[in-house]
């Protein structure tokens, strides 16, 4: 098959996958999945086969794959849709292909699929477990399948191709509508277990808050279509259009370029949760774990960044590699503050999955603010590693709750929650390959030195900012750097090491096949996908593997950006955050048991900042006094109330006027009746000739008949 | 030849008496003879008028056996209507038949 079909191909089975399942399968959860993971499987191997084919190619990035069709006609031209691969596409096409498979697989097992129906599960409640009866008569409790199981893989497969839809979209438009699937399957899931109240605030909060960010991304793709006329990142991207986009002033001294650029940056920080519009992600851990992996680890976080990865050469229009452009220092200043400020929060949680929720954001942020500063090529590189292992980190999180479940089910105390991390402990003997694979993700994503990916992709954004002089970014990124290994220890060093500090904890267990298999799966390229980066200068090992990915990246850019020199400084700064922040975290933490002896509890980073206290504050409470006493007290009811009910009272007195003044004396008393009375008293005035004998009658015709000939003869003969 | 005048004042003559008997005779059936004597009245004047006028076009003629004809006609429904009169009123006097009134 030509491989621009096959492109145009990708993103249909998963859609399909949800048309079967919504309309016909959704009674059989076998069934279901079986289309969800085999549509997933087809995608995949698709992918596949579109990356291999285009690494084989030379000069992809100045031939990408392409083909479009004319869709709408505007004039005299084509408004055109299409697909492209280039090299930054097929990059991300490969992580994206491999991490929703993984997820689809894993969601088998983590939705406990093959398990008893619940005694009182009630849909849109996550699973409370079912009691079974062994041979030997003896009850246990053990987890009960997912309600909406067939309803769950529905909407991944939604949310997968929205996914497969942005990265293959050639337009910015697809890209949006890819990327809004994804805003609407991230509000269903993240609030699919919508019988819980903090899951339809998540989803909400979720829904609005990247709405907010989509609004201005629209404005952006409004503002770039009216300026060039086409949305096509083909056409954009050249060196014509660019250069006129960067001479023509917009607004606050930006030129256009650098408008639009920050216009649908915003729509980016929404997504990928960057400070001021981060508080939706923390808050989305409500959904199930698969879900949180796919889109606030894998996917749909990712797209933001990817967003701005594409938008890269209109971000940078104007830069003439002297000095940051407005827009660049606004992204980096995001990125920086973003990526320090989230990892001090992640410092001070105790639930494992809001750990890497923040840790998520920062991540982001270390991307955000490497394209800021320029290091495209970074920038990707970290996208894609940091979904790889962060992915990983989901699922193991997700198989270490479900372990903790399970000895939950097993002890009956249903006060201790699973996800708490002081609750845990030891848990490396109970499940030896989620440690194990656990371990390797929370390593990549510390950047430990030379063996995992999440090294090499961070040391090549640190280089980069120490290359360029950017040392503000540089301190900023090294700091947050810190934090990151140190919070990461402290994770695995509670959750893994040490000893069980709970009954449950003792009891967990290690979970099926098809949420292990995945782990590993991850876990493969969290070590080995960083060995495809590896700069040329460094000492030792540079030079063994070639930089592919720099080559192979860096060509979707016309001017294929210089690969920074290497420095020992970053290196050493990059060692010794990473091994520092492990040590560390493993020293203060190895023998804390419980929250009140964890020193790092400050209420500030505990709290968020009170991010959410302020918005809420900021935002949500004047949102609520104004529809509440504004709009519904005083407008709707006093003001639009008051004139409805004024045109009540006019009617109702101008019909009771008309009733009395008109209706009444006039036409019934004058008319009807005065004219039934008229014909009444006629009536009996003649009344009396009626004698009703024939003769009288006669009598009087004949004196009308003299009376009217006379009259007729005097006028006629007479006269 | 005696002048059409003679006839007309022969017919007027019969008309009047024929009337007066309808209006004051208090039998009904001299009243139904009152009403003969008028039709045939009517009859004189037609044919009258067609022997002086115009004897070639038969209209007088025609109209004056198509009276004889209805007054056949009205003489036996009107008879009839008396006989019936009489067996339910016992009377055939006018006066005292006043259904009619109101």
């Amino acid at each position: 098959m030509a491989t621009e079909t096959l492109i145009w191909l990708i993103p249909l089975p998963p859609a399909l996958a949800f048309f079967l399942i919504v309309l016909f399968t959704n009674k059989s959860k076998a069934l279901s999945h079986t289309v969800a993971v085999g549509a997933a499987a087809l995608s995949w191997l698709g992918s596949m086969v579109v990356f291999f084919r285009a690494i084989g190619m030379e000069h992809l990035g100045e031939h990408p794959f392409e083909s479009s069709i004319g869709w709408l006609p505007t004039g005299d031209t084509w408004f055109r849709i299409g697909v492209l691969i280039d090299p930054l596409g097929a990059a991300v096409l490969f992580f994206v292909a491999w991490t929703i498979f993984m997820i689809f697989l894993y969601s088998v097992g983590y939705q406990n699929f093959g398990q008893p129906k619940g005694d009182h599960d009630r849909m849109g409640l996550p699973p409370h477990g079912a009691t079974v009866t062994d041979e030997h008569g003896h009850k246990h409790t053990v987890p009960s399948v997912e309600p909406m199981y067939s309803r769950f893989f529905a909407f991944l497969g939604l949310f997968a191709f929205g996914m497969y839809t942005l990265v293959v979209s050639d337009n910015l438009l697809t890209m949006f509508v890819g990327w809004e699937i994804m805003g609407l399957c991230s509000y269903l899931l993240i609030g699919f277990w919508y019988g819980k109240k903090s899951a339809r605030d998540a989803a909400i909060k979720a829904f609005m808050t990247t709405r907010i960010g989509d609004v201005f991304m629209l404005l952006g793709i409004s503002f770039l279509y009216s300026a060039t006329g086409t949305l096509s990142f083909r056409a954009i991207f050249t060196e014509e259009v660019l250069h006129v986009l960067a001479t023509t002033p917009a607004f606050f001294g930006l030129s256009a370029a650098g408008a639009i650029a920050l216009l649908l940056f915003i729509g980016t920080v929404g997504k990928s949760a960057q400070w001021p519009l981060h508080v939706w992600l923390p808050d989305a851990m409500e959904g199930p774990t698969p879900v949180s992996a796919m889109i606030h680890a894998a996917t749909m976080v990712s797209a933001g960044v990817y967003a701005v990865i594409r938008m890269f050469p209109l971000l940078t229009a104007d830069f003439t590699g002297h000095g940051l452009t407005t827009a660049m220092s606004v992204v980096a200043f995001i990125g920086a503050f973003t990526a320090l400020f989230s990892a001090t929060i992640a410092v001070a949680q105790n639930d494992i999955k809001r750990v890497l929720a923040y840790s998520t954001i920062s991540q982001l942020g270390f991307m955000i603010a490497a394209l800021g500063i320029g290091a495209y090529v970074a920038a990707a590189f970290h996208l894609i590693t940091h979904a790889f292992f962060k992915a990983l980190l989901f699922l193991g999180s997700g198989s270490v709750i479900h372990g903790m479940e399970h000895g939950v089910l097993h002890t009956g105390d249903h006060s201790v929650d699973p996800q708490d991390m002081f609750n845990m402990g030891g848990l490396r003997k109970r499940m030896p390959i989620t440690f194990w694979t656990f371990l390797i993700g929370g390593f990549a994503l510390s950047g430990f030195p030379v063996i995992t990916a999440g090294f090499w992709s961070k040391d090549e954004i640190l280089a980069d900012a120490w290359a360029h002089h950017h040392y503000t970014v540089f301190i900023v990124l090294a700091v947050a750097a810190f934090l990151t290994a140190f919070y990461t220890m402290r994770q695995i060093t509670l959750t893994f090491l040490g000893e069980a500090r709970t009954k449950e904890a003792e009891h967990a267990h290690e979970t099926p096949w098809t949420m292990t298999v995945p782990l590993m799966v991850l876990a493969f390229f969290a070590i080995t996908y960083g060995w495809v980066g590896i700069p040329e200068h460094f000492p030792g090992l540079g030079g063994i593997v070639p930089n592919w990915f720099h080559d192979f990246v860096g060509h979707t850019l016309e001017h294929v950006p210089a690969a920074p020199e290497f420095s020992w400084i970053p290196l050493l700064t990059s060692l010794g955050v990473a091994l520092g922040g492990l040590f560390f975290g493993w020293l203060v933490y190895r023998n804390v048991n419980s929250p009140a002896e964890d020193k790092l509890q400050i209420p500030l980073l505990k709290n968020k900042w009170y991010f959410d206290e302020a918005y809420d504050f900021l935002f949500v409470k004047p949102a609520y006094w104004f529809s509440e006493t504004f709009v519904s007290a005083w407008m709707d009811k006093g003001v639009i109330d008051s004139i409805l009910h004024a045109f009540g009272k006019v009617t109702g007195w101008l019909g009771s006027a008309i009733r009395n003044y008109i209706d009444t004396p006039i036409i019934n008393e004058f008319i009807g009746d005065g004219t039934a009375r008229v014909a009444q008293w006629f009536g009996g005035r003649l009344q009396p000739i009626q004698t009703g004998r024939i003769q009288q009658y006669m009598l009087a015709s004949l004196g009308v008949l003299i009376i009217v000939g006379g009259i007729l003869f005097s006028l006629l003969v007479g006269g | 030849m005696i002048p059409l005048s003679w006839y007309l004042i022969l017919s007027a003559a019969l008309f009047s008496i024929g009337l007066f008997g309808v209006l004051a005779r208090r039998n009904a059936i001299a009243i139904l003879l009152g009403v003969e004597l008028m039709l045939n009245a009517v009859n004189i004047n037609l044919v009258a008028f067609w022997r002086y006028l115009d004897p070639t076009v038969m209209t007088g003629q025609v109209f004056a056996i198509i009276v004889f004809a209805v007054a056949a006609a009205e003489v036996a429904v009107g008879l009839a209507l008396v006989i019936s009169v009489y067996r339910n009123r016992k009377t055939v006097v006018a006066d005292e038949l006043d259904m009619m009134k109101w």
